[in-house]
């Protein structure tokens, strides 16, 4: 995998509409999978994912809250993937 | 009486927004790397794709130069009025509550809407009567306004949710009809609907939207004189 940086880690940022929030294409894809086939589907909910480098993993919760994520609207959930890199 | 109108890459509506502001008075672009906003004496955010709506409508515009300067300018009570994709930039800014989710319907809808002035009188509707009826076209595909029960309840209170659709004409699942809100302290408003779109019957279905280009001249001579 290329990397930007020469130190840091690579971090995943997982973006979901907060809970109790109307998720249209999550309803949409609920009601797509039972018409393919796939039966006991529920609870389907569609967000974003951001994965990056850097350096001070210290400001990834500063920038989900400014930039990100909405938090108005979504809740966010920082993933460091294998250690320091 | 000079407005200025915002002009982000991806803007689309900046040149209507600028020719319905220069039926009332004059107007300028001002280019969203400028911080200088030109001595306008009222800001116009427009509607479009502000940075193509990379991550979220809005998200990235709101941290422009010119942002910057508009986000002072409306704390020092000058008069910003946001327009579509301008409304989503002014929420995402944190100058208006709330936030523009995408349609419910999943689809980008572009329709002539009837919408209602809940609250007349202020910087926006001065010329307006509670209940009056404006017909202004909405196209867009993120236009669906939330915001949390209890931010609802304190703005109704302080008379910010201005403007809803009609009965019937709702068609972004809304919460609680909204197509249009104010800042607490009312110089600051946000909607979905183009009012920009609508300064002449011939194009726009009605003229309606002028009135709030004109309120804005008015509230803005007022607060120099």
């Amino acid at each position: 995998m290329a990397r930007a940086l020469g130190c840091g880690v690579r971090a995943r940022v997982l973006i979901r509409p907060k809970a109790g929030i109307l998720d249209p294409q999550g309803v949409a894809v609920e009601r797509a999978l039972p018409a393919l086939g796939f039966a006991g589907v529920g609870n389907v909910h569609i967000g974003r994912l951001v994965e990056l480098d850097v350096e001070n993993p210290d400001q990834l919760p500063e920038m989900c809250e400014k930039l990100l994520a909405n938090p108005l609207v979504e809740d966010y959930e920082v993933e460091h993937l294998d250690g320091s890199g | 009486m000079k407005f200025g109108v915002l002009q982000f890459p991806g803007s689309c509506d900046e040149i209507d927004a600028l020719q319905a502001a220069r039926r009332v008075g004059d107007a300028e672009l001002i280019w969203h790397g400028d911080r200088d906003l030109k001595g306008a004496d009222a800001i116009v955010v427009p509607g479009g794709f502000s940075y193509g709506d990379y991550l979220r409508a809005g998200a990235i515009a709101r941290f422009s130069p010119a942002m910057g300067s508009v986000i002072a300018f409306a704390n020092d009570g000058g008069l910003v009025l946001g327009i579509c994709n301008g409304f989503q930039v002014l929420c995402e800014a944190h100058l208006l509550p709330g936030a523009l989710l995408g349609n419910a319907n999943l689809r980008f809808t572009f329709r002539q809407v009837e919408l209602e002035v809940l609250y007349a009188g202020g910087s926006f509707f001065a010329s307006s009567q509670i209940g009056e009826r404006l017909s202004i076209p909405a196209k867009h595909a993120w236009g669906r306004y939330y915001a949390d029960p209890q931010t609802l309840s304190a703005m109704d209170r302080a008379g910010q949710l201005v403007l809803r659709y009609a009965p019937g004409q709702n068609f972004n699942g809304s919460v609680h009809d909204i197509a249009g809100v104010c800042n607490e302290r009312g110089n600051v408003f946000g909607l979905m609907p183009h009012p920009e779109h609508a300064v002449d019957v011939l194009t726009g279905g009605s003229a309606d939207g002028l009135k709030i280009f004109e309120s804005m001249r008015l509230a803005a001579e007022g607060a120099r004189a």
